[in-house]
């Protein structure tokens, strides 16, 4: 092994793997919130909607979390335009991680409803409340309660495997990574720093929704 | 020469005194039972005596040579010393007669032909041959007990500790894990029980130890200490157990046994 | 305009599915092997040992696939003074990234066994690793088939990833035929429909399982 280590390099071009991380961050956080919507309206849609609902989300869901996001993403960018669909690269990244994210995260939202004792239902069916209304606030939040540790687990999943979107040259962090690398011919150094980030970023999303928990369901209504 | 000497055993857990300066002798067949309330440290001490608890202090010999807690030593102990749990413990992925040949060829090298036979000599003496093909979740509780006694003698051992093993079986069950017991105690096998069963330890042990607050209080012969308590603390156990029993919370043949042999004392 | 997609295109696709199933099966032999240690360190007594096998697992679960894929790629080219083939380098990047999986799913499976088993078998005279083999490894694999299966899963899909450093699997094949044929509109959704093909059965598998399993043992899980 002769190789000498250059990380010099890597700190001169740091700012531009700042701004990367930065959209990666944006694209990621954007995608939770929109991801975390379809997930609801999904679930909501298997476990109260009518029979051909049903069936179009477990299709929606089985097909989504049994094929490659890497594969999913090509559909997105390079598929759609065929039939007139135009998505720029960003665009499509983020349509690609928030019908990703939907799947997952919807059966895990559902877990969560099914938990809820059959009880709490009938009581507010008996006050007179709509079904919709019984589902906004009887049902869903302290059905978010429960799953929450896992849909956190889930969303830090969806971050990392945003890197992939790299190969529809979105600019995130892998993407300038990736172009980094390729002028300065410093390829180890380059990912071994991006590798860094990522880890830094896992875990301030973490620390990052762990506080979120606590201001929404500990702070707030508790519920 | 005892089998087993005990002197000042002590443990503790946190701020809880468990054991303090715990001393006993066990002779060779004898068959000493530990009674007193939960908490009085009597399966702690039980425990100490194969090493599955350290104890803090106090030294514990076995047949002449001192024990020591290396993983080499607690090896060889436990070959002579074997243990049946209040919870079975039987290892549900097994057969029944794999349960009792795992010990012997595993941890003592026998020819599994040889420790074959053994588990059916044993299974003979639980009355359980029938079931050597049998899972543990096919058997009710007190089936499941009489193979955890069977695979203790599997390994040929000096001296069987028993930790309440009657405890989570359901009434009409226990006579029959109690019958084994008064059949090892009559065939000389050294046993050291922790009971709950008062009729098996008036009737079958030679040796009756009360333990409170972590100290063994009285000790004697079953006669004496349950015609005539020396101390308050075991009065009072003697009462609330024979109160129990007159409310006739559990109206089976060992129960009834065993209110029979507490109302002895009150003649 | 290229050629149209016809039999031969669709049989050059087929064609690369022995070698996403091929680098699947190998990491995951490679990842059993890794998890097995990374499982029993992290269960070890040293405070030292659980330390390393902690910061394993955050490593590989903390940071994107397409990183570890990029450093160990590179990192193979820094230590050898030249580039490597693709092949190695995803097989390990992969048995790396599965060990960390697997060595989590087992070192929950080796925790659920009751701990008065451990002590049953230690009363019988059986050493360490013999208490392991006979009595703790053979109930916590039965209760560790199903999240494996469902990484498998998983893993079959991650595997795309390697089609960026021009692994040919079945992705890069679709890329290929893609460039070839200008037909995105054709080959990504088939290619999807292949790993739909091989990862659905095996995701129905692993729900199966798990519900005979729970039902056998009595066991109640949160999701």
């Amino acid at each position: 092994m002769n190789y000498v280590f250059q990380f010099n390099v890597v700190w001169e071009h740091f700012p531009e793997l700042l701004t990367g991380a930065l959209l990666t961050i944006q694209l990621s956080a954007t995608a939770m919130v929109l991801g975390l919507c379809v997930a609801v309206l999904c679930a909501y849609g298997k476990t109260a909607g009518p029979r051909p609902v049903r069936w179009l989300v477990t299709s929606y869901v089985e097909l989504i979390r049994n094929t490659p996001f890497l594969v999913q993403i090509f559909i997105f960018y390079f598929s759609l335009p065929v039939i007139d669909i135009r998505l720029t690269a960003n665009n499509a990244a983020l349509v690609a991680m928030t019908i990703n994210l939907g799947a997952y995260a919807s059966e895990i939202v559902r877990a969560g409803i099914e938990a809820i004792p059959v009880g709490q239902i009938e009581a507010a069916r008996a006050l007179g409340l709509k079904r919709l209304h019984i589902f906004r606030l009887i049902v869903i939040f302290p059905a978010l309660k429960t799953v929450y540790p896992a849909l956190a687990s889930q969303f830090i999943l969806l971050m990392l495997s945003s890197s992939v979107v790299s190969t529809i040259s979105a600019v995130e962090l892998t993407a300038i990574t990736n172009s980094l690398q390729s002028t300065t011919f410093r390829a180890f150094e380059f990912y071994f720093v991006a590798t860094g980030l990522y880890l830094a970023m896992a875990l301030g999303f973490r620390a990052s929704l762990s506080a979120i928990y606590w201001a929404v369901f500990v702070r707030g209504r508790g519920a | 020469m005892p089998l087993l000497a005990l002197k000042d055993i002590s443990k503790r857990f946190g701020t809880h005194q468990a054991l303090a300066d715990v001393s006993l002798a066990v002779e060779p067949s004898e068959t000493v039972a530990i009674i007193g309330r939960s908490g009085s440290g009597k399966s702690t001490l039980l425990r100490c005596i194969n090493g599955l608890e350290l104890p803090d202090r106090g030294t514990i010999e076995f047949n002449g040579k001192m024990f020591e807690q290396t993983p080499r030593r607690l090896k060889e102990l436990r070959r002579e010393i074997g243990i049946v749990f209040q919870s079975y413990n039987l290892f549900p992925h097994l057969s029944v007669e794999r349960n009792l040949t795992l010990g012997p060829t595993a941890a003592k090298g026998l020819p599994l032909a040889a420790a074959r036979e053994l588990a059916r000599e044993v299974l003979r003496m639980v009355d359980l041959e029938d079931k050597i093909a049998a899972y543990p979740q096919q058997l009710s509780g007190g089936q499941q007990q009489r193979v955890a006694i069977a695979r203790a003698l599997a390994m040929k051992p000096r001296l069987v500790l028993f930790d309440e093993i009657t405890a989570s079986l359901d009434p009409e069950l226990i006579g029959e894990v109690v019958r084994v017991l008064e059949k090892l105690a009559r065939d000389g096998m050294t046993m050291v029980l922790v009971t709950h069963e008062m009729g098996f330890a008036r009737n079958c042990a030679d040796t009756i130890v009360f333990m409170h607050d972590g100290r063994i209080w009285e000790k004697g012969p079953p006669a004496a200490l349950f015609g005539s308590p020396n101390t308050a603390e075991l009065a009072a156990f003697i009462d609330s157990i024979l109160s129990v029993n007159l409310i006739g919370e559990r109206p089976t043949g060992s129960r009834q046994s065993q209110s029979r042999g507490i109302r002895g004392r009150n003649k | 305009m290229g050629r149209s997609f016809g039999l031969n295109e669709f049989l050059y696709l087929l064609k690369a599915i022995p070698w996403t199933l091929l680098l699947s099966l190998g990491a995951l032999i490679g990842g059993a092997i890794v998890g097995l240690f990374i499982a029993i360190l992290r269960t070890a007594p040293s405070r030292v040992l659980r330390g390393l096998a902690i910061g394993y697992i955050e490593l590989f679960q903390g940071t994107p696939v397409l990183m570890q894929l990029f450093v160990t790629y590179y990192g193979l080219a820094v230590i050898f003074d030249i580039q490597v083939d693709a092949w190695p380098a995803v097989l390990l990047a992969f048995t790396l990234y599965s060990g960390a999986f697997l060595g989590e799913i087992w070192r929950g499976s080796i925790q659920a066994i009751p701990r008065p088993q451990w002590e049953a078998a230690a009363c019988l005279s059986l050493s360490l690793p013999k208490q392991l083999w006979y009595v703790i490894l053979p109930q916590a694999a039965r209760i560790s088939i199903p999240p494996t299966v469902g990484f498998a899963v998983q893993l079959i899909k991650s595997t795309s990833i390697a089609a960026i450093i021009g692994f040919i699997e079945l992705t890069r094949a679709g890329q290929l035929m893609t460039n070839a044929t200008f037909k995105p509109m054709i080959v990504y959704p088939i290619v999807a429909v292949l790993y739909f093909i091989i990862c659905w059965p095996l995701s129905l598998l692993a729900q199966h399982l798990e519900r005979r399993i729970d039902a056998t043992l009595g066991v109640k899980r949160h999701f």
